[in-house]
């Protein structure tokens, strides 16, 4: 029995932090430069996958999109927001497309350091899927740089590859610099104890688990670690009949933690290979005071009784003997009851109906539960990582479901802000379309008006043509001069003539002004046409923000119904596959309870028989011992009568 | 002799018990798994869509303004509260659970508001709220900004010596 228990508390290799409940530590460094990025951030941050997974998808979408990506704000972040993505798909159990978003990182473009931890990921992935091999190919490709956080966890992960690959030579040369590094302390060294063991190394292996439990620290996990070494430490050590020894090591583990029900057992056990059986009972009196659920507990209402029968005090043995017996008949028909409850399909309602939300802290609530037939044996199932594993995919589905159904809702609601929009901008637009179209075609008037303006300035400013620079007025004198020279030059008048004399004169003061005033007129020209540009820059921006206008006024109700109705058949189609997951995934979760509580069931049945047995021989020790007594007290008396 | 007195004490094993039930199997988890793999695959195609159907028909861009908290690194006292006014109307408050707090120390940035607004000039106005034992001390800070053609995206950054607005 102790081999068994010993196989059982110390073959698994320790796993650090794999809780994927756990929020998304901070992976990015620096300024924040695209608000978007942010958001996923500040969702993960808080465990929200789902919703940092959704932004993220988004942006990278829309990013994808662009001609000009370097002008985008997530251009800084692309290759953090890609590495994040397959971080928070991991985190969110989404392992498959965590590998698949993780290798398109590795293979991309990216700094050494942001492919290492990519790598590590990876490798991590495969490692918690039991993929040893594929794990030890992907750590294998981490080499160089690595983010600083890592450092320590790289090496750690590493160390647990080989030994699932049974290289344990090479796992303790990783483990060895690094037990006491921050963030593996305790872990690493427990993992290195393992490879001693595995390797061969036994005596090497219990001086590295006399070394873990030691450890000095106020974490609780490194603690929950440091509990368990004395623990496994103990086991083996009683096993090889080193029973004192044992003892000192059972001991050290804290009356508080998870492991100390199954120390204080084994303390007891240990005491009793001594032949101590007084002893025996201090640790085991303890236990049995505690919740009689757990398994040690329930084992320990028959080691009392036997240490006391062990002691000669058979009738308190019998005693005791007699209520165990109806705490394990207590127990059986509460078995019984749970069993029942969860095959009503009360167990699932009584977990998502506490909207346990997969934080950090979900196994504490859980574990708060009120006491009912469903919960009654909870906190022992969950112990097993695959029924906790179910149970978060089964918290996911339902979430799902709940996601989908308001969904539809406000699929619904869109559709009526949409009728809505229609049946307000319709009647309006063709109006509004009419007196579009008569602005439109103003403002085109208007604007060649001004680029022939501009393009015959320019014109000038090569070749300099003062005529054209001249004024109304100018113009139509000129042209009332020129028409009596004409006239003039019909009648026959010569160019000496006085009247011609004084048109000469007329048209000479006029240039004059004209070709004096040049200057003057293209610089006031070049003015009025920066002026007629302000105007015109107005003009433009009423322009486009009445197409703009017009055109949301459209696209507000335009375009939608597709997208809509697409989107309705979509979540439809899903919401049958989430209903009949969530009821498989429920199904699978009340069978693992109930073959846990079968086999509970079947252990208390078996220390019902066993205690009846000892409680029968603890009479037949008792009767017999008074007996004894009563004959001894009867010779004594003849004896006395004799003398 | 210890040992043979403990077999004879609790002589029936577990192995005994696990016969007679129904296992699940490890191929059952993983197959299931999968499929729940799948099917979140799907459910956040389709969140990512109706993402972008959102914004389109709820917030076009040539009114969408979206405002966003941050803290800088080090703040030492984070919001308890928080309390948006746009244009004198009040459109947004929040009080910040410890979770939130925490993500926005470590760099996450929560998009407060999203709304429309007309092109031009807009006042914004935030009011902090700082727990101080049973108190609350409350402090006003105002900015303006140009709403254009394209998304307003207003960002508020929280540190020791107060609070500043960037427009982007």
């Amino acid at each position: 029995m102790h081999r068994q228990l010993i196989r059982l508390i110390i073959f698994p290799v320790i796993l650090l932090n794999i809780s994927s409940a756990h929020a998304a530590e901070k992976t990015h460094q620096g300024e924040v430069e695209d608000l978007f990025f942010g958001e996923a951030l500040y969702h993960a941050y808080q465990s929200e996958y789902f919703n940092a997974i959704s932004r993220l998808d988004t942006e990278l979408m829309q990013y994808y999109d662009l001609d000009e990506q370097n002008l985008s704000s997530l251009y800084h972040h692309i290759g953090d927001a890609e590495f994040s993505v397959g971080d928070y798909e991991l985190y969110y159990r989404m392992h498959n497309r965590a590998s698949r978003a993780i290798k398109a990182v590795i293979e991309g473009n990216v700094e050494e350091v942001v492919r290492n931890a990519a790598g590590y990921r990876l490798a991590k992935i495969y490692y918690q899927k039991n993929q040893p091999l594929n794990a030890f190919h992907a750590i294998e490709k981490v080499k160089g740089e690595l983010p600083h956080k890592l450092r320590y966890e790289e090496a750690f992960l590493r160390a647990q590859i080989f030994m699932v690959n049974g290289k344990f030579t090479d796992a303790i040369n990783l483990l060895k610099p690094i037990e006491n590094s921050e963030g593996v302390k305790g872990f690493a060294g427990y993992n290195l104890a393992v490879a001693l063991f595995q390797s061969g190394k036994e005596q090497q292996g219990i001086a590295q688990l006399n070394k873990v439990g030691q450890i000095k620290s106020t974490d609780e996990q490194v603690l929950a670690i440091k509990d368990k070494a004395n623990l496994v430490l103990g086991f083996r050590l009683l096993e090889a009949n080193k029973a004192e020894k044992a003892k000192q090591y059972l001991d050290r583990v804290r009356f508080t933690g998870p492991f100390s029900n199954k120390a204080l057992l084994g303390s007891g056990w240990a005491a009793a290979a001594m032949g101590k059986y007084d002893r025996a009972l201090v640790p085991w009196q303890i236990l049995a005071k505690r919740n009689i659920t757990d398994k040690s507990v329930q084992e320990v209402m028959l080691g009392v009784p036997y240490a006391y029968g062990k002691l000669d005090i058979h009738g308190k043995a019998a005693i005791i003997y007699g209520q165990s017996l109806e705490a394990y008949s207590v127990e059986l028909e509460r078995v019984d009851a749970s069993i029942k409850s969860i095959r009503q399909g009360k167990f699932l309602s009584a977990l998502v109906g506490e909207e346990l939300k997969a934080d950090k802290d979900w196994l504490i609530k859980l574990r708060e539960l009120p006491d009912t037939p469903e919960t009654h044996y909870l906190t022992q199932m969950l112990a097993s990582h695959d029924f906790q594993e179910s149970l978060r995919n089964y918290f996911d589905l339902s979430e799902l479901q709940q996601r989908m159904d308001i969904w539809l809702k406000e699929l619904d609601s869109y559709e009526e802000i949409i009728s809505i929009r229609q049946a307000y901008y319709q009647p309006l637009l063709p109006d509004i379309e009419k007196q579009f179209r008569v602005l439109d075609s103003k403002m085109k008037l208007r604007t060649q008006q001004r680029n022939r303006l501009d393009s015959r300035l320019k014109k000038i400013l090569i070749a300099p043509k003062p005529d054209l620079l001249a004024t109304a007025n100018e113009r139509v004198v000129l042209q009332q001069i020129t028409g009596l020279e004409d006239e003039y030059k019909t009648r026959g008048l010569s160019d000496n003539d006085p009247a011609m004399a004084r048109i000469s004169r007329l048209k000479g003061l006029i240039n004059w002004n004209i070709y004096t005033e040049y200057d003057t007129r293209l610089t006031d020209a070049h003015k009025h046409l920066n002026q007629l540009d302000e105007h015109m820059n107005e003009l433009d921006k009423s322009y486009r923000a009445f197409v703009r206008t017009r055109q949301a006024a459209t696209q507000s109700y335009k375009g939608y119904d597709n997208t809509l109705q697409q989107l309705k058949i979509r979540i439809k189609q899903a919401q049958p596959k989430v209903k009949t997951l969530m009821s498989r995934q429920g199904y699978l979760l009340e069978q693992m309870a109930i073959n846990e509580l079968e086999i509970r069931r079947k252990r208390l049945e078996d220390f019902q028989v066993k205690a009846r047995f000892a409680l029968a021989e603890s009479y037949d020790r008792a009767t017999k011992k008074q007996e004894d007594e009563k004959v001894q007290k009867v010779e004594n008396e003849l004896k006395e009568d004799h003398e | 002799m210890f040992t043979r007195s403990i077999i004879l004490l609790f002589s029936l094993l577990l192995a005994k018990n696990l016969l007679a039930v129904e296992m699940v199997t490890k191929e059952q988890i993983k197959g299931l798994d999968e499929q729940v793999q799948d099917i979140k695959k799907e459910v956040i195609a389709i969140s990512g869509d109706l993402n972008q159907l959102e914004e389109k028909l709820l917030y076009p861009s040539n009114t969408q303004v979206s405002i966003f908290i941050s803290l800088e690194k080090n703040t030492s006292t984070p919001p308890s509260a928080v309390k948006i006014d746009l244009d004198n109307v009040n459109v947004s408050h929040h009080i910040y659970s410890y979770k939130e707090v925490e993500a926005l120390k470590i760099g996450g940035v929560q998009r407060i508001y999203t709304g429309n607004v007309k092109t031009g000039k807009h006042q914004l106005q935030v009011s902090f709220i700082n727990k101080q034992g049973n108190k609350g001390k409350e402090n006003t800070f105002s900015h303006q900004f140009e709403k254009g053609a394209k998304p307003k995206l207003v960002e508020i950054k929280v540190s020791n010596s107060g609070i500043s607005f960037k427009n982007w």
